[in-house]
Parts: structure tokens; C-alpha cells; sequence
């Protein structure tokens, strides 16, 4: 069956991020002076085949430690699910 | 066996779909030097038995994802890993230093130039411990300054305080950034590396990755000739080493 992770890859707490400090700046810059911490990170929508629920979680996984995320500087999460539409690109309104 | 190489080296550099630095590398091999110098495509999985593999500058796949991410995956890089683990020297100097902490062949990572901007320019070095690297640094002298090129927007070197203080209690930083007197500064680090760090080397000595570019500055035409004695230590160190096929054996 056909799923879709959305994975979420973050820079480590304690990893510098310039350009989350620059968003940041330019942020308050426009008057949100409330504004903290800003961390910039990068979202992957993928979609592809798996058996079961498990063979999908591990297969999400694996890709996230061989390629999607550098474990030096980078932590990732995802949320998985069945994906009845078969396209990782989300609708677009009409 | 105490053959020794034969005295025109011979280098493969590597070339990944973006890769830019692969000409200026065979130029100064080959008309500078006179040296025998191929491009090896990423796809290859045969080097053809050189004495030394250069990963150039560039932008591998892309950057895609992250440098050099995409890069550590190509076929050619089963033979560049074989090939150093045998202890042939591999250099890879910017876009190629990024694709050997990818792939592991040494520690860190390099990230955004803390400023966000790409930076190009010449840049002072401070060496140390040169004999840590000697295949490819073994010609200059400990806490000396030399100038190279720079050209990266993501430069910044990054790895956690114990590999940090693994890499300097092993000798293995051997180039900081610095000023002309070979100073290490916080005003003279372009990208916010890391201790100012611009060059490691592995624990066994033969895997070099520098973010400046020795094959820009090989010639007094473009600027200067720091970068050529990168390239009279390799030289020099291959005389006294066994030829690269019994080293393989």
C-alpha cells in the first residue's frame, strides 16, 4: 500500500543557525519584537510503498538515517500515514 | 619491494554532475607539472590505478538535500573509499572536503558561512602539524602562513566539542584560518568555522579535506603559488613510497 511521511529535519540543539538568527532579526525588524528564537530546518513529503504499517515505519527511518538527515547536526522526525491518493504533492486548491 | 613510483605521479580526479574544479586541477597537473591527471565520472567504479585521488570543488548533484549528501552515494566512491583505506593519498578541497565528511571519511560537517554569505577570496592560512598530512603537506612548515583561494557559502566546519578536541589532541587541524602572520582571529575566520579550523585530515594521514582551493594558486599569473606546494609535498612523498599497485596488494 502506498503511504506519505512527512519528514521533519532540524538542526541539533547547540548547532548555530545563522539563518534562523537572520528570520529571526528581520522579524522583529518588522516590529514583532516579541519574537525569540527562530530555527530553520526543512520539510520532505514523501511517498512510497510499503506492506504494513511497521515495514513503512522502518522504512521511513532508514531513510532518514542514510541519507535525509546528517546525525552530525541533524535530528529528524515524521508523521506517516496511509496515503489513498497515491501523490505526495498536496492538492491544489482550485 | 622498494620499487618507487615512477616519476610523473599519476592522479584521478573524481567529477560528480556539478562538479567545477576538475579542470584547474588537471591544468595544473598536467601543463603545470607535467603530470598524468583523468577525469574519473562518478558512475566509474574503476579509478585507473593512480598514485593520489583529488575530490574537487563544485556543487555535487547539486548541493541537493546537503552538500555533498547525494555525492557519497555515487558509484565512484566505493573505489575512493577502497583506495584511501589501502592508504592512498585522497585529497578533497571545498565541495570535495564536504563530500568526505558525508561519506564519513572524515569527522564533521560543514554547514552555512555563519555570515550567509558565499565568500571568494584569498585567504591566509596558519599550517600545523604539516607531518600529520605529510602525502600532501609534507612540504611546508609547522605554524608557517600561506595564502590560498576561498570560493564556499558553506564553510563553516561543525563537529562536537569531543571530536573537536580529538582531531587537535591527534594534530590532526592542519590549516587554520589567519592573518598574514599566521595568527588565528576571530576577524580572519570567514565563515565561522569551528576553532577556525579549514583543515583535517584523517588518523591515518592519507585523507586530506581542505575548504581552500591549492589548484587555484599554483601559478604566479593567477596569484600566487602557496597551492602548488600542496601538490611538490605529494610529489616528493610518492618518491618514497612503494608503487601504488604493490600498495594495493
Amino acid at each position: 500500500m502506498r503511504w506519505l511521511a512527512e519528514v521533519h529535519v532540524a538542526l541539533k540543539s547547540g548547532i548555530a543557525d545563522p539563518e534562523g538568527q537572520t528570520i529571526a532579526a528581520a522579524l522583529r525588524s518588522l516590529g514583532y519584537a516579541s519574537v525569540g528564537d527562530v530555527r530553520s530546518g526543512k520539510l520532505l513529503r514523501i511517498g512510497f510503498d510499503a506492506d504494513d504499517p511497521p515495514t513503512a515505519e522502518a522504512t521511513v527511518a532508514e531513510m532518514c538515517r542514510r541519507l535525509l538527515a546528517n546525525p552530525v547536526t541533524e535530528t529528524a522526525t515524521w508523521e506517516l500515514r496511509a496515503d489513498e491518493q497515491q501523490d505526495a504533492e498536496p492538492a491544489m486548491p482550485s | 619491494m622498494t620499487a618507487l613510483v615512477a616519476a610523473r605521479p599519476r592522479v584521478a580526479v573524481v567529477v560528480f554532475p556539478g562538479t567545477w574544479s576538475e579542470r584547474d586541477f588537471l591544468h595544473v597537473a598536467q601543463s603545470v607539472l607535467g603530470w598524468e591527471a583523468w577525469t574519473v565520472w562518478h558512475t566509474a567504479t574503476d579509478l585507473g590505478s593512480p598514485d593520489a585521488v583529488v575530490l574537487p570543488g563544485g556543487f555535487a548533484h547539486g548541493d541537493h538535500l546537503r552538500t555533498g549528501a547525494i555525492a557519497r552515494f555515487s558509484p565512484v566512491m566505493g573505489p575512493v573509499e577502497a583506495f584511501a583505506a589501502a592508504g592512498g593519498p585522497v585529497i578533497g578541497s571545498c565541495n570535495g572536503f564536504q563530500v568526505l565528511t558525508e561519506a564519513g571519511m572524515l569527522p564533521g560537517a560543514l554547514m552555512r558561512n555563519d555570515h550567509l554569505e558565499f565568500r571568494c577570496d584569498w585567504q591566509w592560512l596558519r599550517v600545523e602539524h604539516p607531518a600529520s598530512a605529510a602525502a600532501w603537506l609534507g612540504d611546508l612548515a609547522d605554524g608557517e602562513a600561506i595564502r590560498l583561494p576561498i570560493s564556499h557559502g558553506e564553510g563553516r566546519y561543525v563537529a562536537d566539542a569531543a571530536t573537536l578536541d580529538a582531531l587537535e589532541a591527534g594534530g590532526r587541524v592542519v590549516l587554520r584560518y589567519a592573518d598574514s602572520a599566521g595568527d588565528v582571529t576571530s576577524a580572519a575566520n570567514p565563515n565561522g568555522s569551528e576553532r577556525g579550523i579549514a583543515g583535517i585530515v584523517n588518523e591515518r594521514g592519507n585523507v586530506l579535506g581542505l575548504m581552500p582551493h591549492p589548484e587555484r594558486a599554483a601559478e604566479a599569473e593567477v596569484g600566487g603559488t602557496d597551492g602548488l606546494r600542496l601538490f611538490r609535498s605529494l610529489e616528493r612523498w610518492l618518491q618514497h613510497q612503494p608503487a601504488a599497485a604493490e600498495r594495493r596488494l
